[in-house]
C-alpha cells in the first residue's frame, strides 16, 4: 500500500515538474524575443548613429544625412498629444474615481473608454483623417496628429490616473471632509496632490504610447520628406516611426538605406525605453 | 480706554465684515490677504469646524454674504461635478464621432456596390477600369492572421502569466514582468520592421517558399504584440484569486500543478478569457505589422506560406493615393466601418464577461 502510495506521488511530482518546466518555457521565450529583437537593433543600427545622423536633416533623396526633423517632429507629436489627452484624462479619471456611483449612465462611460482603448490605430488614422484634416480644415500638421494621437492615448491616460487615485488611502478623504472642506477642496488639495507621482507616471507612458504609434499620423501628420522644421502647429512633420515605415518600403534604395533604418528604430526604441526606464524608477 | 468710543454694534460690524473677506480667502479667490493676520486663530476655527462654525455665527447675524458664501460653497460644488462629468463623457463623444465620421466618409460606397457585393465579392482591384469593391479577401486575410496568432499568442501568454503569479519566485518575477512590459513598449513599426528585415529571410530559406512576406509571418509577429495584453490581464486575474483557495486545495492534498489546473484557473476563468479577447482584438487592429510583414496580395489564402493583405494594411497602403472622395476613397472608409465593428464586437464581448462573471471571492467557484 505505502510502496504504490509513494510511487503514485513521485508521478505526480514529476508531472508537476515538468509541466512547471514547460511554464518556465513560455516565460523564456516572451524574454528571448525581447532580447533577440533589441539585440538585433543595436547590434545593427549602432554603426549608424553618429552625431551628424542625430542633428542631420537628411539628404541626396533620403539616402544620406540624419534624422533630426524625424526626432524633433515625434517630439511635438507626442507632447501635443499629450497635452491634449493630459487634462481630459485626469478630469475623466477624477469623475470616474470620486464622483461617479454605480448607475447606468457610469456602465457607459465605461464602456465607452473601454470601446475606445480597443479602437484599431488605424481608424483612429481615419477618423483623424476626416475629422481634423477635411472637415477641420487643418490640413495635415501637427496639431490635427496630436488631437488624433491624443484621442487614442486617452483611455491609458484615464486608466492610469484612476490607478493613482484608487491609491490614495480613503482616510485622507474622510479626514479633509470632516474638517468642513467640500468635495471639490478635498479633492483640489487632498487627493490630487497625493496621485500627483502615479498621474505623472502615467503621462510619461501616454507620451511613449503616442511617440511609437504609425498608423494614426499616416494620414494626419507625417509626411515623407521635409527639409525644415516645424515652426508652427500647423506645420506637417517627419516622425521616427513613419520614417522607418518609408524607408523600409517606400524608399528609393531600401538596400542601401539598410543602416539607416536600423538606426531610426535604435533611436525610436532608445527614446521609448527612456520613458519607461523613469517611469519604473519611480 | 479708546476701545470705549466704539459703539458695540460698530465693533460686531467690523468684525463681521473682516470675518466674510476671510471666508472669501478660504476659498482661495480674495486678494485681501493682509486681513489674515489679526484673526488667524479665527480663520483656523472657521476653517476646521463647520458645525462650530455655524453655532458660533448665532451670536452675530448671519449676513446677506454668508448666506452667499455658503450657497458658493455649493455651487461651485455642484459646478465641477457637472464639469468632470462632461468630460468624463468625452470618451464616449469620441467613440460616437469616430462612428459617424466613419460612416459619413464610408456610406457613399454603396451607392456603386451593394453591401452584400462588398462584403462578399472577392475581388479588391480598387484602381483597374471598372473597378472591384469586394472585402471578402481582406476580411479572411484579417480574421485567419488573427486565429493564428491567437494559437501562438494564447498558450504562450496564459503560460506565461501563470508562471509569473504562481511558481517564478519574486526575484525571477521582477525580471520577467518589466521584460512583457518592455515588449508591449515596443512600437508596432519596429516589430514590423523586425519581421521584415530579419525573419521574412529566414523562414524563405528554412521553408524554401517563395517569400518570407506572408500570413505565417505576420501571425508570428501579431503573436508577440498580444502576449503582453494576454498575459498582464491573465495575471492581474489570477493574482486576484483569494488566498482561501489555493490553501484549501493544498491542504487537502493536492499538489501546486492540481491546484494551478483544478483550482486557480477555473476561478479565474472570466478574466483569463477578456484578456484573450481583448489580446485578439489588439491583433486584428494592429496596422503596421500586417502592413510591413503580411506580404499585400489581396487572395483568399491556400497555405499560411500565402502572402495576405488584411484590413488594415489596405487602408493604411491605399489611402495615400486614392483621390480624396472618391468611390476607392468610401471604400476603404467602409473597410474601416467593417474593422471598427469587428473590435467593437470583440471589446463588448470582453467587456460583457469582465463585467458579469466579475470575480468576488470564493463565490465565483
Amino acid at each position: 500500500m505505502s510502496v504504490s502510495v509513494s510511487s503514485l506521488q513521485r508521478r505526480r511530482n514529476f508531472l508537476q515538474k515538468i509541466v512547471f518546466n514547460v511554464f518556465r518555457l513560455a516565460a523564456l521565450i516572451n524574454g528571448l524575443a525581447l532580447f533577440i529583437i533589441v539585440y538585433f537593433m543595436i547590434a545593427n543600427g549602432w554603426k549608424a548613429i553618429n552625431w551628424t545622423f542625430l542633428t542631420q536633416p537628411p539628404v541626396d533623396s533620403m539616402t544620406k544625412g540624419g534624422i533630426l526633423p524625424c526626432i524633433v517632429g515625434t517630439l511635438c507629436l507626442s507632447i501635443g498629444a499629450i497635452l491634449i489627452a493630459m487634462p481630459i484624462g485626469v478630469a475623466s479619471a477624477i469623475y470616474l474615481n470620486e464622483y461617479a456611483g454605480h448607475g447606468r449612465v457610469i456602465r457607459l462611460i465605461k464602456l465607452g473608454i473601454n470601446n475606445l482603448a480597443g479602437v484599431p490605430s488605424i481608424v483612429f488614422g481615419l477618423f483623424g483623417l476626416a475629422v481634423f484634416v477635411v472637415w477641420l480644415k487643418m490640413g495635415v500638421s501637427i496639431i490635427a496628429g496630436s488631437l488624433t494621437l491624443g484621442a487614442m492615448t486617452l483611455p491609458v491616460m484615464i486608466g492610469s490616473t484612476e490607478e493613482a487615485l484608487r491609491a490614495v488611502p480613503d482616510t485622507y478623504r474622510e479626514a479633509s471632509l470632516g474638517l468642513g472642506a467640500t468635495k471639490w477642496q478635498t479633492i483640489y488639495r487632498v487627493v490630487l496632490p497625493t496621485a500627483l507621482p502615479g498621474i505623472l507616471t502615467g503621462t510619461i507612458l501616454g507620451i511613449s504610447r503616442a511617440a511609437g504609434e504609425t498608423a494614426p499620423i499616416m494620414f494626419t501628420a507625417a509626411v515623407f520628406f521635409t527639409p525644415s522644421l516645424p515652426v508652427s502647429i500647423f506645420d506637417e512633420v517627419m516622425a521616427l516611426p513613419y520614417h522607418i515605415y518609408v524607408l523600409a518600403t517606400a524608399g528609393t534604395e531600401i538596400e542601401a538605406t539598410r543602416h539607416l533604418q536600423y538606426g531610426t528604430a535604435l533611436v525610436l526604441i532608445a527614446i521609448i525605453y527612456r520613458f519607461r526606464l523613469r517611469k519604473r524608477m519611480q | 480706554m479708546p476701545r470705549s468710543h466704539t459703539p458695540a454694534w460698530e465693533r460686531e460690524k467690523k468684525f463681521n465684515a473682516a470675518r466674510v473677506i476671510h471666508s472669501f480667502r478660504i476659498d482661495g479667490l480674495s486678494p485681501f490677504g493682509f486681513v489674515e493676520f489679526p484673526f488667524r486663530h479665527y480663520i483656523k476655527w472657521q476653517n476646521s469646524l463647520t458645525l462650530g462654525t455655524l453655532t458660533y455665527f448665532r451670536h452675530f447675524s448671519f449676513s446677506n454674504r454668508e448666506i452667499e458664501m455658503s450657497n458658493k460653497r455649493r455651487i461651485t460644488e455642484r459646478t465641477m461635478h457637472t464639469l468632470f462629468f462632461v468630460v468624463a463623457s468625452a470618451s464616449i463623444v469620441i467613440l460616437f464621432m469616430i462612428m459617424v465620421f466613419l460612416f459619413m466618409e464610408g456610406m457613399p460606397i454603396f451607392n456603386e456596390v451593394s453591401v452584400k457585393d462588398f462584403i462578399f465579392g472577392k475581388y479588391w482591384y480598387p484602381t483597374s477600369e471598372p473597378p472591384d469593391f469586394g472585402i471578402l479577401s481582406l476580411i479572411v486575410a484579417s480574421l485567419s492572421v488573427t486565429l493564428l496568432s491567437a494559437l501562438i499568442s494564447i498558450p504562450l501568454g496564459i503560460l506565461t502569466a501563470i508562471y509569473i503569479a504562481e511558481i517564478a519566485s519574486k526575484k525571477v518575477s521582477e525580471i520577467i514582468k518589466p521584460m512583457v512590459e518592455l515588449l508591449a513598449a515596443l512600437p508596432s513599426v519596429v516589430i514590423g520592421f523586425f519581421g521584415m528585415v530579419l525573419v521574412a529571410p529566414f523562414l524563405q530559406n528554412v521553408f524554401n517558399i517563395p517569400t518570407g512576406l506572408n500570413l505565417f509571418n505576420a501571425s508570428l509577429m501579431l503573436a508577440f504584440m498580444s502576449i503582453p495584453t494576454i498575459c498582464s490581464i491573465s495575471e492581474d486575474a489570477i493574482h486576484s484569486v483569494p488566498n482561501s483557495l489555493r490553501e484549501a486545495s493544498l491542504a487537502l492534498g493536492a499538489t501546486h500543478l492540481e491546484t494551478i489546473l483544478k483550482v486557480i484557473l477555473p476561478a479565474s476563468l472570466s478574466g483569463i478569457s477578456t484578456a484573450v479577447i481583448l489580446g485578439m482584438s489588439r491583433a486584428i487592429g494592429e496596422t503596421m505589422v500586417v502592413l510591413m510583414v503580411a506580404g499585400g496580395a489581396a487572395f483568399i489564402p491556400e497555405s499560411i506560406f500565402d502572402p495576405v493583405r488584411p484590413m488594415p494594411a489596405s487602408i493604411a497602403s491605399e489611402m495615400a493615393e486614392a483621390p480624396f472622395r472618391s468611390a476607392h476613397y468610401h471604400a476603404l472608409f467602409a473597410t474601416g466601418i467593417v474593422l471598427f465593428i469587428f473590435t467593437l464586437l470583440f471589446n463588448i464581448v470582453a467587456d460583457h464577461i469582465a463585467y458579469k462573471y466579475k470575480q468576488v471571492g470564493e463565490a465565483t467557484l
